[in-house]
């Protein structure tokens, strides 16, 4: 459950974090490919290695549609509807990974907002990208 | 059993030489406290969680997360039998203290978290993996006594 000054803190951590898009989406996958490497076999396709054009773009990709969703949460099942078609009959990645890479996502929030990342802005973080994931998962049966 | 290449071993005695555990050990605790408030049911007797305010400033928390943080010099101690180093202190959490086993990662992520924010860039993804694996190994010490 969030409340409505968790959903701003979240909108605002989000737009600040936009426009090193590519760095923190890239940051997050290296830190999951790394602590998980059982991730990786998703990836085998692409170039995944540290500053691989592969790697930036797809860690934009992530950042962006975690800071699109954002902007109205109790919409997220709309906005993402593309985004569960997608995972749940192409891609169709086994939903623990979600917990992988928002574990690693809050790790690499944490490395660049250092004192920023307060406790409060973790509970609410975490909360969101559970919510994320959970939506995303949706349509896989 | 776990195996610890010459660099795992060496990252993590890094990590450990320099952890100012009176700063990180409060911080860890209370944030798991605030993140996963369902926690502070083994923290009945702690006096003032009601909100995170009150949670960072419990002394009581603060004091509690430098102990469990020291906790980890016994598994730093003895990498190469972190079963061993933890068989007691897993019989404490299974048969006085009753806590369930899965709150070991929530704290253990956000220890991982806390650690993140005070090193910034420092903790790259490869250290981030074998702090991960150390407390990993702990944990699962810590689970083995329970039956």
């Amino acid at each position: 459950m969030l409340s409505n000054k968790e959903k701003m803190l979240i909108v605002e951590i989000w737009e600040s974090l936009t426009p090193v898009a590519e760095e923190i989406g890239a940051d997050a996958l290296l830190r999951m490919f790394a602590c998980f490497p059982g991730s990786k076999t998703y990836f085998s396709h692409l170039d995944i290695s540290r500053g691989s054009p592969h790697l930036l773009s797809h860690g934009k990709k992530i950042v962006l549609a975690l800071a699109e969703g954002s902007k109205d949460i109790s919409q997220l099942i709309v906005t993402l509807t593309p985004l569960q078609i997608m995972h749940a009959y192409q891609l169709r990645i086994d939903p623990t990974n979600f917990k992988l890479l928002s574990h690693c996502m809050l790790v690499a929030l944490s490395c660049l907002m250092r004192d920023d990342f307060t406790a409060v802005a973790h509970a609410a973080m975490d909360k969101y990208l559970s919510a994320f994931a959970a939506v995303l998962a949706e349509k896989y049966r | 059993m776990v195996n610890w290449t010459k660099t795992e071993k060496a990252t993590i005695t890094d990590i450990f030489s320099h952890l100012d555990y009176d700063d990180i050990g409060p911080k860890a605790l209370s944030r798991c406290l605030i993140v996963y408030p369902w926690t502070q049911r083994y923290f009945s007797g702690f006096g003032n969680l009601y909100n995170a305010a009150a949670i960072i400033g419990n002394a009581k928390v603060a004091e509690h997360g430098i102990k469990v943080l020291h906790g980890l010099d016994l598994g730093l101690k003895k990498m190469d039998n972190i079963e061993a180093a933890y068989a007691d202190l897993s019989s404490l959490h299974s048969e006085k203290l009753h806590v369930d086993p899965d709150n070991f990662k929530l704290l253990s992520d956000c220890i991982t978290i806390v650690l993140a924010a005070k090193l910034g860039s420092a903790f790259t993804a490869e250290t981030q993996a074998t702090f991960q694996k150390f407390l990993g190994a702990v944990m699962s010490a810590l689970g083995k006594q329970y039956h």
